[in-house]
């Protein structure tokens, strides 16, 4: 998965706002993940200890809250729990599912001085 | 002191997706992000297309791969202007990759702008780039049981080509039953079956192509 972009784009805004809001020391950052987005919070941890080195968020704790992902099969209405690899109902059998919920990949807020 | 976001982290990409996507459709262009696995056969479908159109519509490709120019150097010769991106790694082109190739491009004197991505079946379809029309490759010797394992892709793209369709009689690929799948993931995706090879399917691609062109410029 793409993690290292998806933690460059975290830290590009988080920087940004950082800058507007006069905080030159970012303790923590709040990044909601949806189970169905597939990004491995392993792995954005990960990242995010390799590229935030040497900006204001090189002392920030990452938190990472995982969402739970619900499908809803567009077919038979039945709605059933996120499993990876998953991508027809398991009671007709259809294709047409939309994500209800668990897509999210979100920075909630972050903290600073 | 605490700041709240509520930031989606792909909508990053997407704002500057948006404004590929002006910049683009200013210039009249219609914009084809082709997808698919390393080796589905994305360059020769594209050395032979811009081969058969080049004459009609002035190319512009914007190249991405992990490393090398290697496929750059194979399209040289049937577009107008070519950018090549290395992600040096990182396996998806990205919205700000492209922003960057773009001002490296006479648009004004482009018809079609291709963007061929990095070979990856999964991240590119999470990335929008300001493309007009997703594009996913699917050749025969991956597999007919691709759609279904990495529905992402097949989603979004509004064209699907199965290529290397001259290897179909010497493989155990579904076609028929692939044909289906892909209509369940998404049906109102196109489907074209080619060989850029024998030339076999490729009037339909072609035609898909043209389509399009005409939709763009004349809006």
């Amino acid at each position: 998965m793409h993690e290292f972009s998806l933690i460059s784009e975290l830290l590009e805004t988080v920087m940004e706002s950082a800058e507007k809001n006069g905080i030159s020391n970012v303790a923590k950052i709040k990044l909601i993940v949806g189970e169905c987005h597939g990004a491995l919070p392993e792995a954005l941890s990960f990242a995010f200890k390799a590229l935030s080195s040497d900006t204001v968020c090189s002392d920030a704790e990452l938190e990472i809250e995982t969402k739970k992902g619900i499908l809803l099969c567009t077919t038979c209405g039945h709605e059933f729990s996120y499993a990876i690899l998953q991508s027809m109902c398991p009671e007709c059998g259809s294709f047409y599912l939309d994500i209800i919920s668990g897509r999210e990949l979100r920075i909630d807020y972050f903290e600073g001085e | 002191m605490k700041v709240i976001l509520a930031r989606d982290l792909l909508s990053v990409n997407a704002i500057k997706g948006e404004n590929n996507r002006e910049i683009l459709e200013s210039n009249g262009l219609l914009t084809l992000n082709i997808i698919s696995s390393p080796g589905a056969g994305k360059t020769t479908l594209l050395e032979i297309t811009m081969r058969l159109l080049k004459d009609k519509y002035n190319f512009g490709v914007i190249e991405g791969d992990l490393y090398t120019s290697r496929d750059a150097v194979r399209l040289l010769e049937h577009a107008r202007a070519i950018v090549q991106i290395n992600t040096c790694g990182i396996c998806h082109l990205n919205a700000d990759m492209v922003a960057k190739a773009l001002e490296d491009m006479p648009l004004a004197s482009l018809d079609i702008v291709i963007i061929e991505n990095v070979g990856n079946l999964v991240c590119p379809a999470s990335f929008y780039l300001g493309e007009t029309c997703k594009v996913a490759v699917l050749s025969v010797p991956e597999g007919s049981d691709k759609p279904a394992k990495y529905p992402e892709l097949f989603k979004e793209a509004q064209v699907v080509v199965i290529s290397k369709a001259d290897l179909l009689p010497y493989t155990d690929f579904d076609l028929s039953g692939c044909i289906k799948e892909l209509q369940g993931i998404n049906p109102r995706s196109e489907i074209c079956v080619v060989s850029a090879k024998t030339g076999e399917g490729m009037e339909k691609w072609l035609a898909w192509v043209e389509e399009r062109v005409q939709l763009v410029s004349s809006h």
